[in-house]
């Protein structure tokens, strides 16, 4: 092996790490505010909402008018590009106003799934073409952070060794080219909830998937200090039968992190998936609650687990607003005690009975 | 992927992680007596003494046969296949000696080295064939961990990524088929220190060993809480003009661990290579003071590190029993107080002063 090259300067390694650990700070996570076009518009049917750049605007301002109680919750939000050059009523950059909350501002910089020719309906993610030069660019007008998500499905035959492998490489040398250019990447290999498997099969299928990320990661030579994770928590799929607590889930989850994420990583930020509001955060509670060492933050990075409510309220009418504004500011600091396991649920028995509900680590 | 099958029983995980437990636990570390029968000849014959069977038995009888209260600070000692089966003076057998003691006993595995054709004088290490049978014999004479080395250098093109990836992928299959028996594999890449390479490069290296490692033990299934691993010190070569301190030999290897190694894995149990046994301790506490975050135990696995006083001190002859146990336990006792980061070099004034020679992490 030749000697190292090395990819990054110590000041670059040192800007990179000290954004990473001011987004997961001790009881902050990310609100996942970077829908694109078409996932806007599925959630704004949803409320009979038009799926025009105003409403979009109008909606995003919903959000991001949250007063100072998110400071203590929130440590990132992540953009649409569209939303990144977009202004509030009163002219203001809305990266500005998040900024001067003390948030951390980042970037969508996937451009979608295509197919892998061969396999039973797999994909992998595109948008490395010109990927240097958008992210200097999103670098100058105000991000410090990007996400690029990864899709993974569980079925009968997937995901297959081609899935994982080219997933792994595209995420890997995304966050590299972030890294060149200041930006620390959230890697996101998301498998999905989709399918009747159990919660042993998905723990099983997200350690290898984990395992072929960081080592990817390595041969890329990524400085992990200076980056995130997002992953799916380890789930049942959707439709099957069996029911799992939390504290099932959390200690499935936990025990596939400690055998693949290396603990220089600095935090573990959770999409939300399907979950509902109350289960992202039951779930990100009893996570923080798991007995297991955990040397990374767990925390969330949530879409709809943070604006379903608010977005419900809001049902496009301005009047509304202050109302949905405060639906959102509920579940960021909902979430926020919850990634350091002080939720004590919508009121019914809180930690005590939950303890006693993990099972010893050695059945996972 | 196809459903997974899993390796090993909710009760063989638990067997496995116990017994991996115990050798680390409260600063615990690991005998390493398992010397071939020439790497002893090379020893005795540095004080003397002829290679026998009978001196190679008498000499680990000595060491065995110390007080019991050796098993404060040994948790583990790794024997050679001959050793297994001999016996004390009293007839007792040297293994059941030890485990009466409460120290669990291991079993070196590897059959040596064979070189990787093509390559710039590389090996990778032969003892697969047979293996299960032989796992499982030892297990049933008192084995409960078995161990494997595997040889890296860093030369010109070397470790090359065939090299990597083939000793990566025995260590693998050699742990794999240890679990299977009951055995709790230690993982040994040693990347030798030979060479005139600085510590920033032997730090690149062991990353990117460590992490061909960690993939390899994922891809065959291997239950890292049932592991353990014993790799080099991040060092500089030997013949490396620069000199490093304990703090910076402890920060390159902390963090090159930290990038690398799971938490699942319970203990890191450090080789000695080359180094003297004060050298050896004195790391070994820096590594145990180091600030970054440790989830596993840091302790050592010593062959020469433990044992060069007391060979000094035996000199072949049966009257010098007493010294040779005396210089045995002091070196077992001073390792367990580094494997605790409470290790006081006479001459320093402790911890408080290693404290302030560390560098802040992000530079590596």
């Amino acid at each position: 092996m030749p000697h190292s090259y090395p990819a990054l300067s110590a000041e670059q390694k040192k800007e990179l790490s000290d954004i990473a650990l001011r987004i997961v700070a001790p009881g902050k996570g990310i609100l996942a505010a970077d829908e694109s076009v078409g996932s806007m518009a599925k959630r704004l049917s949803q409320i009979g909402v038009e799926n025009t750049e105003e409403n979009r605007r109008l909606y995003r301002q919903v959000l991001f008018s949250a007063d100072d109680r998110v400071k203590k919750c929130i440590g990132g939000v992540i953009f649409f590009h569209e939303t990144l050059y977009q202004k509030d009523d009163n002219g203001i950059p809305f990266v500005r106003t998040i900024q001067d909350k003390g948030i951390v501002v980042g970037i969508k910089v996937d451009k979608g799934v295509v197919p892998l020719a061969g396999t039973d309906g797999e994909t992998t993610t595109q948008g490395l073409d010109g990927l240097s030069e958008r992210c200097a660019q999103y670098k100058k007008d105000g991000a410090d952070f990007a996400k690029w998500r990864c899709v993974l499905k569980i079925s009968e035959r997937t995901p297959s060794a081609l899935a994982i492998l080219e997933n792994a490489n595209v995420l890997a040398r995304y966050a590299s080219i972030c890294q060149q250019n200041g930006i620390v990447p959230i890697v996101e290999p998301e498998i999905l909830p989709d399918g009747d498997h159990d919660l042993k099969r998905c723990q099983y299928v997200t350690e290898k998937v984990l395992a072929a990320v960081y080592k990817a990661l390595s041969d890329h030579h990524v400085y992990l200090e200076g980056t995130l994770l997002k992953p799916n928590m380890v789930t049942p799929g959707h439709a099957c039968p069996i029911k799992y607590t939390p504290e099932e889930i959390a200690m499935a989850t936990v025990t596939a992190l400690r055998r693949t994420v290396p603990p220089a990583v600095p935090g573990v930020t959770f999409l939300s998936g399907g979950q509902s509001e109350e289960e992202a955060s039951l779930n990100l509670n009893a996570i923080n609650r798991c007995p297991l060492p955990r040397p990374w933050a767990l925390t969330f990075s949530y879409g709809r687990a943070l604006q379903a409510s608010a977005l419900n309220a809001w049902r496009g009418q301005q009047d509304n607003a202050g109302a949905a504004t405060e639906e959102f500011i509920k579940r960021a600091e909902v979430n926020g005690l919850a990634a350091q396991g002080k939720y004590e649920g919508s009121g019914e028995d809180g930690g005590a009975a939950a303890q006693s509900l993990y099972i010893a680590n050695h059945a996972y | 992927m196809a459903h997974r099958f899993p390796a090993l029983t909710p009760e063989q995980k638990k067997e496995l992680s116990e017994i991996a437990h115990s050798i680390v636990a409260n600063g615990k570390g690991i005998l390493a007596a398992d010397e071939s029968v020439g790497t002893m000849g090379n020893r005795l014959q540095r004080i003397k003494v002829e290679n026998t069977e009978e001196n190679r038995r008498q000499f680990r009888e000595i060491l065995f046969s110390v007080d019991s209260s050796i098993n404060q600070s040994i948790g583990g000692v790794i024997l050679f296949h001959e050793t297994l089966y001999q016996k004390g003076s009293q007839g007792k057998l040297l293994r059941n000696i030890l485990k009466e003691k409460g120290i669990v006993v291991g079993i070196k595995l590897d059959q040596g080295s064979a070189p990787l054709a093509g390559t710039n004088k590389e090996t990778t290490i032969q003892g697969l064939d047979g293996l299960s049978e032989r796992c499982a014999q030892y297990k049933k004479d008192g084995a409960d961990f078995g161990k494997w080395r595997a040889v890296l250098r860093i030369a010109d093109q070397c470790p090359s990524s065939l090299a990597i990836q083939e000793n990566a992928n025995a260590l693998a299959r050699y742990a794999s088929i240890c679990q299977q028996n009951g055995l709790v594999p230690i993982v040994e890449p040693e990347v030798l220190p030979d060479g005139d390479h600085d510590l920033e490069h032997c730090q690149y290296v062991t990353e990117k060993v460590l992490a061909a490692v960690y993939k390899a033990l994922n891809d065959h299934h291997v239950y890292l809480e049932g592991t353990l691993l014993k790799p080099n010190m991040v060092t500089a070569g030997h013949a490396c003009t620069k000199k490093y301190t304990p703090e910076q030999v402890a920060m390159a290897t902390v963090t090159a661990l930290h990038r690398t190694v799971p938490a699942a894995v319970p203990g890191i149990c450090f080789l000695s290579g080359g180094m003297s046994e004060e050298d050896a301790t004195l790391n070994l506490n820096a590594i145990n003071l180091c600030p970054l975050p440790k989830p596993w135990k840091l302790s050592f696995s010593y062959g020469r590190a433990l044992q060069a006083s007391a060979l000094a001190a035996w000199g072949g002859k049966a009257a010098n029993k007493e010294a040779t146990q005396e210089a045995f336990m002091k070196r077992a006792v001073a390792n367990c107080q580094a494997a605790k980061g409470q290790y006081i070099h006479t001459g320093s004034s402790g911890a408080a002063s290693t404290q302030s020679l560390f560098t802040a992490c992000y530079t590596y």
